[in-house]
């Protein structure tokens, strides 16, 4: 039986980037409990002779003209930014102080 | 004049008796009287559609040449980006987003001339099979306002069963077209994978996404599939070859010949006795119409839905990174001083619904090192598994046929705290999704014990949609005879008879 700790969805849920409330760790953790279980019954039938499927068409390489077309203005592409400052997105700091 | 076929409005433009400004406000004015109980729109754009209206109808009195549905409204799925118009994909993480640029589908729709109402709802990143899960309240079905209208699509289905649009766009990524318009007694399908591009759809699960047609009838679902599909240089994954012909199929509606694949697991043992019975009753019409029905076997559809929810969710927790509240959309939390993962966290705590943030986690585990392979890489070999079932039985086939989905609309709330009951409605819509075949809803009825519609599914193989088309008009066909009036007809009439 799979199963997932509080602890263990609090490690998913910061990997995901998602803040999530004590109570919400533990509704998730119990929850994953029944869905890991119903999931996993993919492991019954996936023996190693079974090629893997990623997508539904055999696609290789797909390539298309080098041709310049018009794209989005630097207005258009702002258009959406939460914060914006001499035509750029303009975020939070990302590096640390040291 | 609401409650026509797409194509009679369309016949009705050609001739001069309808203008494309009316038909859009009588539209809008059903939208207006009924909308507020059904809730299928997010957004109307009365005036965008207008004006698109009224400059259709000058083309056409310039005498211009115009394409078969010009003219005729239809409501759009929140999830494809239409330029300038809000799209929030039912999250409160894109609210007031209004896209700088039109998706293919909607690029293809204006060159259709098909005018656009508004943005439907759906469950938020159409996760789900009710659209209980969108981040602005539920959508009602209009056979019975305590009912689900299906989902993720159940905007779009609901607006149809309305008569608030005669067509709409969905998007199908385990059933999302199809159990919703199994639900609301409506026609949905989902074109062949790569059939209609994905440029401009916002990804949930890109190999499985696919955006189709939802109408009223077959001929109208055909007549939108033409419209939408075709390659795209835009979108890798794209099929460059010509649309299947899938309005002379759906004009025909010839079965005569054909052989009828009944798939053997998708039946039986949870599916409600009224489901069972509108179905063996198709199978007869068929074979009345001239088709061979046969028993065909796919005996790893029994580990498709486990599959799907760790395909699914682990795509989904990769395409929902972008959400990262820096270029657009939400952001929460930028106070001087604060990080940018700090931002992220806490805008993504605020901006994503429970079902949202259950599928990431699960995603996020599934790919996880140390876990992929047991789960992630054992869900890919059972698509090949699945794909190898469809292989197998189109060799004795040239359709399968099963029931949309094992019950009719469940009561609003009822599955809401019970994922794995949730995503058992999914069971017989999702192979389709997972070979990228091709696959149709149509209804066959309503169920005795409660009145409320049922839908038959039709899967087609790889690039030959036209054969669901073919089976979906006869047996559209034979049951309207059998009827005597469109099954729409019996649903309860909203806002007055008109």
């Amino acid at each position: 039986m799979s199963s997932l700790s509080r602890d263990d969805v609090a490690k998913l849920a910061g990997l995901a980037r998602i803040e999530m409330s004590e109570e919400e760790l533990v509704a998730l953790s119990n929850e994953f409990t029944v869905i890991l279980d119903a999931v996993a019954r993919v492991q019954e039938v996936a023996g190693a002779d079974v090629e893997a499927t990623s997508h539904p068409l055999p696609l290789r390489n797909v390539f298309r003209a080098d041709v310049v077309v018009p794209s989005l203005t630097p207005e258009e592409a702002l258009s959406g930014a939460p914060a914006q400052e001499e035509q750029r997105f303009r975020v939070p700091q990302i590096l640390g102080e040291e | 004049m609401i409650r026509s076929t797409a194509a009679e409005m369309a016949a009705k433009l050609v001739a001069g008796e309808v203008t494309s400004v009316a038909l859009t406000q009588a539209h809008l004015d059903r939208i207006a009287s009924v909308d507020a109980d059904v809730h299928a729109f997010l957004y109307v754009d009365t005036e965008g559609a207008i004006a698109q209206a009224a400059a259709i109808d000058a083309k056409r009195a310039k005498g211009e040449k115009l394409s078969p549905l010009a003219g005729v409204p239809l409501a759009l799925k929140d999830v494809m980006a239409q330029k300038g118009i809000p799209t929030t994909c039912g999250s409160k993480i894109l609210e007031g987003w209004r896209p700088p640029y039109d998706s293919t589908v909607v690029a293809n729709l204006k060159k259709n001339d098909i005018v656009i109402l508004g943005k439907t709802n759906m469950d938020e990143f159409a996760m789900g099979s009710s659209t209980e899960n969108s981040a602005y309240g539920p959508t009602h079905n209009p056979w019975d306002l305590t009912r689900i209208p299906g989902g993720s699509g159940g905007g779009s289905s609901a607006a149809l069963a309305a008569f608030e649009a005669p067509l709409a766009i969905g998007t199908d990524t385990g059933g999302s077209i199809r159990q919703p318009a199994a639900v609301t007694g409506t026609v949905g399908v989902k074109p062949t994978y790569g059939g209609v591009s994905r440029f401009g759809l916002v990804a949930f699960s890109s190999s499985l996404d696919q955006a189709g047609p939802c109408a009223r009838t077959v001929l109208d679902a055909a007549l939108l599939h033409e419209a939408i599909a075709g390659h795209d240089p835009k979108d890798s994954t794209s099929i460059n070859a010509p649309v299947p012909q899938v309005v002379v199929a759906a004009r025909a509606g010839d079965v005569k010949g054909m052989k009828i694949g009944v798939v053997k697991e998708l039946n039986g043992d949870g599916y409600q006795a009224g489901v069972r019975a509108r179905f063996e009753e198709s199978l007869e019409l068929l074979a009345k119409a001239g088709a061979e029905i046969v028993e065909v076997s796919a005996p790893n559809f029994e580990y498709a839905l486990a599959a799907y929810y760790l395909i699914a969710p682990s795509e989904c927790s990769s395409n929902l990174a972008r959400f990262d509240a820096m270029r657009y959309g939400l952001r929460v939390g930028d106070i001087e001083g604060a990080s940018a993962e700090s931002v992220m966290n806490l805008t993504r705590e605020v901006g994503f619904g429970k079902e949202v943030k259950r599928r990431i986690i699960l995603g996020t585990y599934a790919l996880s090192s140390g876990y992929y392979d047991a789960y992630y890489g054992s869900a890919q070999k059972v698509r090949t598994l699945i794909t190898q079932d469809f292989t197998n039985a189109f060799a004795k086939a040239d359709v399968l046929v099963s029931p949309t989905c094992p019950t009719t609309a469940f009561k609003i709330g009822e599955k809401a705290n019970d994922p794995l009951a949730m995503y058992l409605n999914d069971i017989a819509t999702i192979p389709v999704n997972m070979a990228g075949i091709g696959g149709m809803s149509l209804p066959s009825g309503l169920a005795d014990e409660d009145g409320l519609p049922v839908g038959f599914q039709i899967m087609s193989p790889v690039m030959k949609d036209e054969r669901m088309y073919s089976v979906g008009a006869a047996l559209e066909a034979a049951l309207l005879s059998k009827w005597g009036a469109p099954l729409l007809d019996k649903a309860p009439i909203m806002g007055g008879a008109k």
